[in-house]
């Protein structure tokens, strides 16, 4: 029993990291088909990372131990948060050592690692990408926090996969307050993935950029851990919401054995796949926004996620109640 | 009473869609969107009064509702494009005061309709009693959109809003107003609409611009 958890655990983590810069790649690739073009290959985020992989690493003069070593610290991270949400199981050993809101902090955690190490060489690009990338985060941050109160209400746990088993055994139409948090939700995951109304994740236009600001002296081994991190952090962001809102599929406690797991797989993917259309849809309908809006967009977020907690609460509880 | 308890969830669930949709009203710049936006907030009270018109059984609920789409759904945003359009004021996006204050405002009142609502809730035996608190914070955003905005489209469009939200808390309370009543209130709506129509080309006649601004300084000539 004990080591078929643990075996659980193991292969959602290696499935997280394989299939991490496989989303970041298919969702490329539908933007690429919306806007007309040609798109690159499937496979290209991998051919990135191998060619970064075999290059030789070249440092800045004055690069301290901090800038080193924060690629490993921003891949060690993301893959903590990878053992923590229950993107296709519920029994994972590992999650009984953080809930939810310690989810956040690692997330946290790293983002502070990566606006220091930004900062670190002292260019003046490192310090203003960190310096937007620390403004949006704080922003983001409560946002996201009342999206999971929201969650927390209804199954009264902080735990993820204890919020999945409460979804799948109460068998309830959907709460009111799921919809402001759902919506809340996707607009936090889109500024803090440098998507597109916040950041554009393609960009190199120097003035725009926030995410690839912080990036720009990293090369070879390091910024390929980098970019790898932040497609786990993407497809984290989207297990989260899939946890939280779609939970369907997911191997739940207490379902052993084989075909629920290819059931958990099989529904992952098929989920991902109309995610990364989702969002390539929605990247390529809307504009980037001005820097200054970020704030208000962030607040809009804010705004619908305490909307839905205060719909929760005083609509009264759903049926199940 | 699976079926009814089935009713009030999805009648809560509508409810909560015509909160966000006046949220999304107060944070629109562009005319357009704002029109498009009433629209669907038609489109849901038309969803919900038939709703509320099958559970209850109540063939007058089903008229209003009829109303409610041909009205709110078809007519009134019609004509409201039209106008944009001849106004040539498609894609005028007039600035507006902080909406994160905007909005944090219309939170404050949310809470405060929520909280006027619960002893009204406790008397009505409707199935949507529960609405009654959603109902009037989309009459107290209405108007507040009305206040924060400049110009005359926009108020008007506020207005249309907030007799959205009138007509819903109507419907949540005591299953909708008298025939007459509504027929009444539909038809003073869609002269409302013209008249003010009228008032718009006057105003920009005189003006050279929607902005009421214009309209609050007084002149000796």
């Amino acid at each position: 029993m004990r080591t078929i958890s643990l075996l659980r655990q193991l292969s959602e983590v290696v499935l997280a990291i394989g299939i991490a810069p496989l989303f970041v790649g298919w969702i490329a690739q539908c933007r690429a088909w919306l806007q007309n073009r040609t798109a690159p290959p499937l496979l290209q985020p991998y051919r990135v990372l191998r060619k970064l992989f075999h290059k030789d690493a070249a440092l800045a003069t004055d690069a301290s131990p901090l800038f080193r070593s924060t690629p490993y610290v921003l891949f060690g991270t993301m893959v903590l948060a990878a053992a923590i949400i229950p993107s296709i199981a519920t029994d994972l050993p590992f999650a009984r050592a953080a809930d939810a809101i310690a989810l956040i902090g690692l997330f946290a955690t790293a983002r502070v690692f990566l606006s220091l190490a930004a900062m670190d060489i002292g260019t003046a690009f490192g310090s203003m990408g960190a310096r937007r990338e620390m403004m949006i985060g704080f922003l983001a941050e409560p946002a996201l926090l009342m999206v999971l109160f929201n969650a927390f209400l209804l199954f009264g746990s902080t735990a993820l996969p204890s919020l999945v088993d409460g979804y799948a055994t109460h068998h309830s139409v959907v709460d009111p307050s799921v919809i402001f948090a759902a919506i809340a939700f996707l607009m936090v995951l889109l500024a803090e993935n440098a998507r597109i109304p916040i950041d554009n994740p393609a960009t190199h236009l120097e003035l725009t950029m926030i995410h690839e600001a912080m990036l720009l002296e990293y090369s070879a081994r390091h910024l390929a851990l980098v970019e790898w991190a932040s497609s786990l952090k993407l497809f984290n962001y989207a297990c989260i919401g899939f946890a939280l809102f779609l939970p369907w599929g997911i191997a739940i406690h207490g379902a052993d054995g084989g075909a629920a797991m290819l059931i958990a797989v099989a529904a992952l993917a098929g989920k991902l796949v109309l995610a990364g259309i989702g969002l390539a849809l929605i990247e390529s309908l809307s504009a980037k926004l001005r820097l200054f809006r970020a704030p208000e967009y962030l607040a809009i977020a804010f705004l619908l996620a305490v909307l839905g907690l205060l719909a929760h609460l005083l609509l009264g509880t759903s049926a199940h109640a | 009473m699976l079926k009814s308890q089935l009713l009030a969830q999805l009648l809560k669930l509508l409810a909560s869609g015509l909160l966000l949709i006046s949220f999304a009203m107060l944070s629109r710049r562009r005319t357009q969107r704002l029109i498009t936006l009433f629209a669907w907030q038609g489109a849901i009270l038309f969803l919900s009064t038939s709703l509320v018109a099958w559970d209850a059984g109540l063939t007058e609920l089903w008229y209003s509702a009829a109303l409610t789409l041909l009205l709110k759904v078809m007519a009134l945003p019609w004509i409201l494009h039209r106008l944009i359009q001849k106004l040539g004021a498609q894609w005028d996006s007039e600035p507006l005061v902080n909406i994160p204050v905007t909005m944090l405002v219309g939170l404050v009142l949310v809470i405060f309709a929520f909280g006027l609502a619960q002893p009204i809730s406790m008397m009505a035996t409707t199935i949507t009693r529960h609405t009654i608190g959603i109902a009037l914070a989309v009459i107290l955003l209405a108007f507040l959109m009305m206040i924060t905005r400049r110009k005359a489209i926009t108020q008007v469009i506020g207005f249309l809003a907030m007799e959205n939200g009138l007509f819903f808390a109507a419907t949540s309370a005591t299953y909708g107003m008298p025939m007459v009543i509504e027929l009444g209130i539909a038809l003073d709506l869609l002269v409302a609409v013209f008249i003010l129509g009228i008032f718009f080309f006057q105003i920009r006649e005189q003006f050279d611009s929607l902005d009421l601004h214009h309209l609050e300084s007084l002149r000796e000539e």
